[in-house]
């Protein structure tokens, strides 16, 4: 059974990953642009797209797996809005590379005065361009309020629902999301945030209509292998394989695919 | 959800418990582990916000209630609805040092 990872970070994993995640039956990923655990530079960031838009997917090709990324400031160095705005600068002569689905992840971190400002910023950006967004909720004790002022923000920006995927949401922040009409992911975590198990209870308590799931698998405590992982709780659970290619393969593929570059093999639909 | 499959209490139990009682356990053997630290003879081993929220949140799990996981995420959480003036830290420690 193949499956979409529509949230993974692979300039921090290893190439054996991309084998075992094509065994899994992974056949697309999508890759946001992220924090590296350092404050960069604009050239640093340059760079960082670059990789993101040659490097990675020539690499993902070598095991059958199509690579698509994300591009933005993210909301750890939006704190830096001189910094945020020479990068904002950078990425329209990115958009139109044949990898890029659009503007992702922003979103807040700490929800603070900055990082709403930048994140308003690229929302413009990405109406300007009509791009998809791909949206970043901060972690921990600062979901909750972070993800209802990202809500109001994408109110006021004008852009429609339907393009625009809410991610890392939890029990307490599933329902705001699908409520406005938005996509949303569950980003699946050995431990400190939202596992395998939770992910499946969510998907049994709000349905799987606009929902789907991703492993994050960055350069912290994570596993590249956390789909396949939640699609085998699912089964466990004794869910038919038609409701676990729905969220995990179906799902992905109708957000994605309202970018004309998303694409997968023609034998994988 | 009538498109899922539905198991009995039993099934669920017979599935999970095991796991479960074993977290159950890590987080008792965790308030014991703060308790024995060197500077708790001060009579207040759980005086640190993060320490206070996990023991308040604890009361949800056997409240009666249902939705204890929405509940317990939104007793660690930032409840305020205005922006901060400045981040001056990138992580997340787990509560939110502003609650009572």
């Amino acid at each position: 059974m193949r499956y979409i990872d529509p949230h993974i970070h692979m300039v921090s994993r290893i190439t054996d990953d991309y084998a075992r995640m094509a065994d899994a039956g992974c056949v697309a990923i999508t890759e946001p642009a992220f924090w590296a655990g350092f404050d960069r530079s604009a050239e640093g960031f340059a760079d960082y797209f670059r990789q993101l838009t040659e490097t990675e997917p020539r690499r993902a090709a070598m095991y059958g797996i199509q690579h698509h990324c994300w591009l933005c400031i993210n909301a750890k160095e939006a704190e830096d809005t001189g910094l945020s705005r020479e990068v904002i600068g950078l990425i329209p002569q990115y958009l139109d590379r044949p990898n890029v689905l659009g503007v992702g992840e922003i979103g807040l971190n700490k929800n603070s005065r900055n990082e709403l400002a930048i994140f308003e910023e690229q929302l413009a950006l990405a109406k300007r361009h009509d791009a998809l967004v791909l949206i970043h909720t901060p972690h921990l004790e600062d979901k909750l309020k972070g993800t209802r002022l990202i809500v109001d923000a994408l109110k006021n920006s004008g852009l429609a629902p339907h393009r625009v995927l809410i991610d890392h949401v939890e029990e307490h922040t599933v329902r705001i999301a699908l409520d406005g009409g938005y996509w949303c992911a569950m980003t699946l975590y050995p431990e400190t945030k939202c596992t395998p198990q939770r992910a499946v209870d969510i998907l049994e308590t709000h349905g799987v209509d606009r929902i789907c799931m991703n492993s994050a698998g960055d350069w912290g405590p994570s596993d590249p292998l956390s789909v396949p992982l939640a699609r085998r709780e699912m089964r466990r659970r004794g869910h038919v394989d038609q409701l676990i290619q729905r969220v995990t393969f179906e799902n992905p593929l109708a957000f994605l695919s309202q970018s004309p570059r998303f694409r997968v093999e023609p034998a994988s639909v | 959800m009538s498109e899922f499959a539905q198991r009995t209490r039993q099934q669920v139990i017979d599935a999970d418990f095991l796991a479960h009682r074993a977290k159950l356990i890590d987080i008792a053997a965790f308030l014991d582990r703060v308790e024995r630290a060197a500077d708790c003879s001060d009579g207040a081993p759980f005086a640190d916000f993060r320490a206070r929220a996990l023991v308040s949140a604890i009361a949800i799990l056997t409240d009666g209630k249902s939705d204890r996981a929405r509940r317990v995420l939104e007793a660690f959480s930032d409840h305020t609805s205005r922006p901060i003036d400045a981040a001056d830290e990138k992580g997340a420690c787990g509560a939110w040092r502003g609650a009572q």
